[in-house]
């Protein structure tokens, strides 16, 4: 491929994960390090997002966990001088990095070599006028557009536009910022959004191709011309919605051999146009009247849909994408699926895959829930069997919502009237009302008319609700790449109702069944993925068969060489049941699995299954409201006043004994769903619904809300002893979930003893439980006073965090343990991990040891949101969990650590300009503080009445700025023109000023302005702009050079 | 009532009624292509063999009237595992079940085919019974039948009596043959329309002759070239066709396909072999020995040639499977002889090769004329 050798290349993850750019870019970035270390390469990796796998040092030769900018990649090739960089790997962002790489010169000036896909290529794919032009000389058809690149031209295309159309912001990813437009006034606002959204300014209309059918071609392409087509897949939701949005059934089912031959010619064509190098991905609209198609858009790299066409087929795209960019060609790879054939092939199924996006819209219901060409799902699932059907109600089995069939309360209770609209506009729930409505006896034609989805779907979900059981299945058939053509080794593997079985297990070793974290949604992300891998590692280590249940096809514990035995089914009971009767297994591990695996604890142990580890009642005694009070009474430790209650009156009654404020929330749920800070009777009386529906026959609990500093502990225990990995300290005082916050390793602010009685709460809680494993406590710190909010009695959103920034394989241990080895034989012990000397400090179990163990770092987590994809949702910081990714910071000291997280998490950080302050009463002198440390930091000041007239009175320098409506300058408008550089607003408790405060927060939250909602944040975001003023050394160094102690790294500075 | 699926070692797979109720006897292969059935079932070279589709769900699209390759159903029976009863395509005319039906051929559906595809894989292809019957009977029948390498195939598939494909499609003989860059005699041993298509597209004449003409006759049309066309069976029972394919060579620029590759490696003194299960579908990898280039290709076909035998007899290997290192393409260019294994018209299958059309078209001189 090149006139030089290549030895080493830097891969560019793809940073925290967002709506549209999720887990799947960690399978992608693992495979690809992977791939590339087998040829023998040394790999150097950057990303900010520490849930991956792909960040872990035995992942890369060295992992920079940093923010994903210019500035930090340039330091890393300078200190690393790769001869090469791999983008396409790392997503949009990865991608759009590589661009700004190039541009910057950078690659230019460290002789680094772009590998896979050129510049020019990804450039004429991306770039939407290039493309076109493109497409018009290979006449392929793209359908009639304009490119708008200001305002003036997208008012005076919105006089002439075909309508509806649609937007499409360039350089953007999940198709952030576009839309459908009905109307001149929609195209009108839709298209300013996506200009502002748009790295380049620059959007593109084009005629709607609404109720086309929707197809997408996965395709590859190596240096040597060589093309193949991995998978094409068909969505059920006809064009109109984003693919990410879409349920998707591979291969394609509606199409005949000379369509689907049409359609792949083209696919490859065009990516011999472009001369891409390694995975692409082409999506066409197709008439479904005729031979008609469009060309409508083409990813360069690998993406969300090649992760699904890899689980989907076998073929393990990234690992080849990757051989390919460094210049080998398909028939020079093994397939290595089957091992005795090559890469260059295309696969044949012989089963039928179906995708099903997992939405946010259970938490946020308030949320425009109606899909577009925006995606807004977090995650998926994807269910395989031998027929559409049962596939189908495999993957709604396994999405973890509420409906576990095609009935849909909801929709039973509309009238025909209100069905018609739910079965023509898409929502995230059209696929029940599709149900409904044939159930309704509703022809399959009219409902075809009505939702423009194929009579092919309709015909069986029609068969599905007129009463086509669910088989019974009893046998395991293998994913093979080949249709069973050639004998294949992979361990992959899903349950169906055909007789044969393709696997009879060895029953050579003992066999533990690690049960997955289903489909990624908020409260449960990548995190617990992480976990799962580590687990299945560790438990082969011991010399256990791993083998794992997982339905989630973005993740690296999907991948068929992750453990010895991958079933890809729902994580359900049932299924969990007949995996571990089929392999015997010797016990499940379900502590890694987030809450969707601990809540089968009771029916598995109960059905005789085996649970390894933390026991099923010491789990209820952690999560049961009522037993877990005995526990810390018995202990003596101090907890919020409260209690679960089972009616509004009980409710009322414990909120008036210990006074509002008071947390209100259901017990056994994750990520704090229907969590809510209540303020008087009416609030709680409201609320207490929502809360009692989401917590179904358990309790709802109702505490007194303490607004102090909140931090949380990891543990390791095994039954006696308890190892803490680390104590973290949360930016935001209480009230922001855990999830939300930011946090950083080591504490900061907490004091001396409070950390003490912080490790012994710990320890005297798990030994108590008998907690084998891991287990993770949340608390509410006063000063010296600790108080314990929660116990969760498994792995945690932070032990990759942690995992990394203390340099410790906390999964690793907790397995051992939960097997039965001790802390002690493994070399720990009770008390605190001390990474700089590797060893375990007893601080907080010896009273003589007086300090908790200095590492040598700061590393500050920060949640990052997917807002901009969500319309009508409350950007605010509360209980309830909102974020959908982390980033982390590391550096030597805490506001250089702060910087960087700040920096990684995609806000858009200021260092100058106008900032916007509108708090409540109470935080008003909080934020007089900060308003003077913007103003010495060089911001102006502006501010609504209220908040002006305190700093008036305070001396600082405001100028005061109208409310909505109130005059024709005022904080919308300002927000609207980007006169605003940053909002400060605290929710206050009127409903009348929040109706508009959260119009205003949306505003920022779709300019890309940052909103912040918690003082908290906003004093951490001054410390870091206070840190760049007096220009504080901030590092770029790779994971293990920070982790060794201080002076060790100052020395080789 | 159930349908059995009686194999000759008497395994018995019991499955629901597919198509005609009645007997039906055959080879059992497996194609891996997850589209197609409507071509494959009217591809001659299925003749004499149930086919079994791998991928699951079968009859998506219905059956259409544009898409077939010969004049009727040329596989003996279908075997699937769900045949579709609600199809949906623009195209389709009728199901997948009513189309069998009306063609009188028979088929099973509802049994683990793969299992069944496993079994052929490591076995063997072999004959076997589709009977609504007795299934010992049939056991009986499959011990005394003639085993599918034993019969002339080719005889029962090509056309009685020769035929033309121009612009306009098939078309008598005699038709008048104006505005066409160049003619093409195709030597029916169970041609694809679609090599008579794409022939046609490209502007080329096609006169397609029945499996016993003899050279002299094939000349007497004064076509620009010869192509020998697929089909079904033993190439070693083909001697007729053998020996007119040794006279052509060196007379006139030839193309083989398929069978037609086999055909030109016997005419050049090779020889053929069974394949344990064959190659049929649409994702083979094929190598291409000059140019390095790997192409994927449709295939379907059950012998393949003999590399080892090809030595000394001036022609040269220059395609190979990149799965199992079979012959796919053998050229002798100094008699202007070239042919591949595969498919270039696809149909079903990718596209990929169908520049092999105007190649030859070019080889015979006549492309841009």
């Amino acid at each position: 491929m090149s006139d030089r050798q290549l030895r080493k290349v830097l891969v560019l993850g793809s940073g925290p994960i967002i709506i549209g750019q999720a887990a799947e870019f960690d399978y992608a970035g693992t495979q690809a390090c992977r791939s590339l270390r087998e040829e023998g390469l040394e790999v150097i990796l950057i990303n900010s997002n520490p849930a991956t796998i792909m960040t872990d040092t035995e992942t890369a030769d060295r992992v920079y966990i940093e923010p994903l900018t210019v500035e930090f990649c340039e330091r890393v090739i300078d200190r690393e001088r790769p001869d090469g960089v791999l983008a396409t790997l790392g997503g949009q962002t990865g991608l759009n990095l590589a661009t700004k790489l190039a541009s910057a010169g950078i690659l230019e000036k460290y002789g680094v070599l772009l590998l896979g896909t050129s510049l020019a290529a990804i450039q004429k794919a991306e770039d939407r006028e290039m493309f076109r032009q493109l497409m018009h000389e290979i006449q392929e058809p793209v359908p009639e557009s304009w490119i708008v690149e200001n305002v003036d031209e997208l008012l005076e295309l919105s006089k002439n536009a075909p309508y509806p159309c649609i937007i499409r912001p360039a350089y953007t990813l999940g198709g952030t910022g576009g839309g459908v437009a009905r109307s001149p006034e929609e195209l009108i606002e839709i298209g300013k959004r996506g200009l502002s959204l748009s790295m380049r300014s620059q959007i593109m209309v084009e005629r709607s191709l609404l109720g086309w059918k929707e197809v997408e071609y996965e395709v590859m392409r190596d240096s040597a011309d060589n093309c193949i087509t991995i998978c094409n897949m068909e969505n059920l939701d006809p064009m109109g919605v984003h693919t990410g949005d879409s349920i998707v059934v591979a291969p394609s089912q509606t199409l005949s051999d000379v369509e689907y031959h049409i359609l792949r010619s083209a696919s490859l064509k065009i990516i011999r146009a472009l001369g891409v190098e390694g995975g692409c991905n082409v999506q066409l609209a197709v008439n479904p009247h005729s031979f008609d198609y469009y060309v409508i858009e083409v990813n360069p790299r690998v993406s969300r849909s090649s992760a699904l066409a890899s689980k989907a087929t076998g073929y393990p795209i990234a690992r080849v994408s990757a051989k390919v960019a460094i210049g080998k060609t398909l028939d020079e790879i093994e397939n290595s699926i089957t091992k005795t054939t090559k890469a260059c092939f295309e696969p044949a199924l012989d089963y039928c895959v179906v995708k099903i996006p997992r939405w946010p819209f259970d938490k946020f219901t308030a949320g425009d829930a109606r899909l577009t060409t925006q995606m807004k799902a977090t995650g998926e699932v994807m269910a395989i069997d031998r027929s559409f059907e049962d596939a189908l109600m495999k993957a709604i089995r396994g999405l973890e919502v509420e409906q576990k069939d095609l009935r849909h309360e909801g929709f039973e209770k509309l009238s025909d009237e209100e069905l018609e609209s739910a079965v023509t506009e898409p929502t995230h729930e059209r696929l029940w009302a599709l149900a409904e409505a044939l159930r309704r006896g509703w022809s399959v034609v009219r409902v075809n008319v009505l939702s423009k989805v194929d009579p092919w779907f309709l015909e069986r979900i029609a068969a599905l609700v007129a009463g086509r059981a669910e088989p019974n299945r009893t046998s395991f058939k293998m994913v093979d790449t080949c249709a069973g053509e050639f004998e294949s080794r992979t361990p992959y593997y899903y349950c169906t109702s055909d007789p044969e079985d393709d696997h009879i297990p060895s029953q050579a070793k003992r066999t533990i069944l690690v049960l997955g974290s289903g489909p990624i949604r908020i409260g449960q992300g990548i995190e617990f993925d992480y976990s799962c891998v580590h687990c299945a590692k560790a438990l082969q280590r011991e010399g256990y068969r791993a083998v794992i249940l997982n339905n989630n096809p973005e993740t690296v514990s999907t991948d068929f060489d992750t453990a010895d035995a991958l079933y890809f089914d729902p994580v359900t009971f049932e299924d969990a049941i007949r995996v571990m009767e089929h392999e015997s297994v010797d016990g499940v591990m379900l502590q890694f699995g987030g809450q969707t695996a601990i809540n089968l604890a009771r029916r598995l142990s109960n059905a005789g299954a085996k649970i390894i580890g933390t026991q099923p009642t010491a789990i209820e005694r952690a999560e049961d409201r009522d037993m877990f009070e005995k526990v810390l009474d018995k202990l003596d430790i101090s907890r919020p006043e409260g209690a679960g209650v089972k009616s509004v009156d009980e409710a009322l009654a414990v909120a008036q004994r210990i006074g509002y404020p008071v947390l209100v929330r259901p017990s056994f749920v994750l990520g704090g769903r229907a969590m809510e800070i209540v303020w008087s009777d009416d609030e709680m009386r409201s609320f207490i619904k929502s809360a009692a529906r989401v917590s179904g026959d358990a309790p709802v609990l109702v505490d007194k809300y303490l607004p102090f500093t909140e931090a949380e502990v990891d543990a390791i225990c095994d039954g006696t002893d308890t190892l803490i990995p680390g104590i973290m300290e949360h930016i935001e005082r209480a009230g922001v979930h855990s999830g939300d916050s930011m946090a950083v390793y080591p504490a900061v602010n907490l004091s001396i003893d409070a950390q003490k009685e912080m490790v012994r709460i710990t320890a005297a809680i798990a030994r108590e439980l008998g907690a084998k494993g891991m287990m993770n406590v949340q608390f509410v710190v006063d000063g010296d006073e600790v108080y314990v909010l929660e116990v969760n009695p498994r792995g945690s959103r932070t032990v990759p965090y942690i995992s990394k920034a203390a340099n410790i394989p906390m999964v690793s241990i907790a397995t051992k343990c939960a097997l039965g080895t001790t802390l002690a034989e493994q070399g720990y012990g009770s008390g605190v991990w001390d990474p700089a000397n590797g060893t375990v400090s007893r601080f907080g179990i010896d009273p003589n040891v007086m300090t908790p163990p200095d590492p040598g770092l700061f590393a500050v987590k920060a949640p990052v949101f997917s807002f901009q994809k969500l319309s009508l949702v409350e950007p605010s910081l509360g209980p309830e969990m909102k974020s959908t990714g982390e980033v982390l910071g590391v550096d030597l000291t805490f506001s250089a650590a702060l910087l960087k997280a700040i920096t990684a998490s995609n806000l858009d950080v200021p260092s100058g300009g106008t900032a916007l302050l509108t708090v409540r009463d109470q935080d008003k002198p909080e934020a007089a503080e900060i308003a003077a440390e913007l103003v010495s930091l060089g911001f102006d000041i502006v501010a609504t009445a209220g908040t002006h007239a305190y700093l008036e009175e305070q001396g600082i320098e405001a100028r005061k700025i109208a409310k909505i409506g109130k005059a024709e300058d005022n904080l919308l408008e300002a927000i609207r023109d980007r006169r605003i550089a940053i909002l400060i607003n605290t929710p206050s408790g009127d409903r009348e000023a929040e109706a508009e405060a959260l119009q205003i927060r949306c505003a920022c939250v779709e300019r890309g302005i940052p909103c912040l909602t918690s003082l908290d944040t906003a004093r951490a975001l001054t410390t870091a702009l206070r840190a760049v003023e007096r220009g504080e050394d901030v590092h770029c160094l790779h994971i293990e050079e920070y982790s060794k102690s201080q002076e060790d790294v100052r020395m080789k500075l | 009532m159930p349908k059995h699926l009686v194999l000759k070692d008497g395994t018995v797979y019991t499955g629901e009624p597919l198509g005609s109720d009645a007997d039906a006897m055959g080879e059992v292969v497996f194609n891996t292509g997850m589209t197609g059935y409507q071509e494959i079932l009217s591809d001659p070279s299925y003749a004499g063999q149930m086919v079994l589709f791998t991928y699951p769900l079968i009859g998506n699209y219905g059956i259409n009237d544009d898409d077939f390759e010969s004049e009727r159903v040329q596989a003996a029976a279908m075997i699937v595992k769900e045949a579709a009863k609600h199809p949906s395509n623009w195209r389709s005319k009728k199901t997948l079940d009513d189309f069998l039906r009306e063609k009188g051929v028979s088929g099973i559906q509802g049994i683990d085919t793969r299992a069944l595809t496993k079994r052929l894989r490591s076995s063997g292809v072999t004959m076997g019974m589709i009977t609504s019957g007795d299934p010992s009977e049939a056991l009986a029948k499959l011990a005394s039948a003639r085993d599918y390498g034993e019969r002339n195939f080719v005889e029962e598939v090509s056309a009685p009596a020769p035929y033309a494909w121009g612009f306009e499609g098939r078309e008598p003989i005699d038709a008048a043959g104006d505005g066409y860059k160049c003619k093409v005699a195709v030597l029916d041993l169970g041609v694809k329309y679609n090599i008579l298509r794409r022939f046609a597209a490209l502007g080329c004449r096609s006169v397609v002759l029945p499996q016993s003409a003899g050279a002299p006759e094939i000349l007497g049309w004064k076509p620009d070239g010869v192509v020998i066309s697929p089909g079904p069976g033993d190439p070693k029972n083909l001697s007729r066709a053998i020996g007119t394919v040794k006279d052509l060579l060196g007379a006139i620029p030839i193309f083989g396909i398929c069978l037609g590759n086999q055909m030109l490696a016997h005419a050049l003194g090779g020889s053929t072999f069974k394949l344990k299960f064959g190659h049929r579908g649409s994702n083979h990898p094929v190598k291409d020995l000059r140019t390095g280039r790997v192409t994927i290709t449709s295939q379907n076909h059950g012998y393949a040639v003999d590399a080892e035998s090809l030595v000394g007899s001036g022609a040269e290997v220059d395609q190979l499977n990149l799965n199992d290192g079979t012959v796919e393409g053998i050229r002798a260019d100094k008699l202007r002889a070239r042919s591949i294994q595969y498919h270039p018209e696809a149909a079903p299958g990718p596209w990929d090769s169908r520049p092999y059309f105007a190649e030859f078209m070019e080889s015979i001189g006549t492309a841009g004329a």
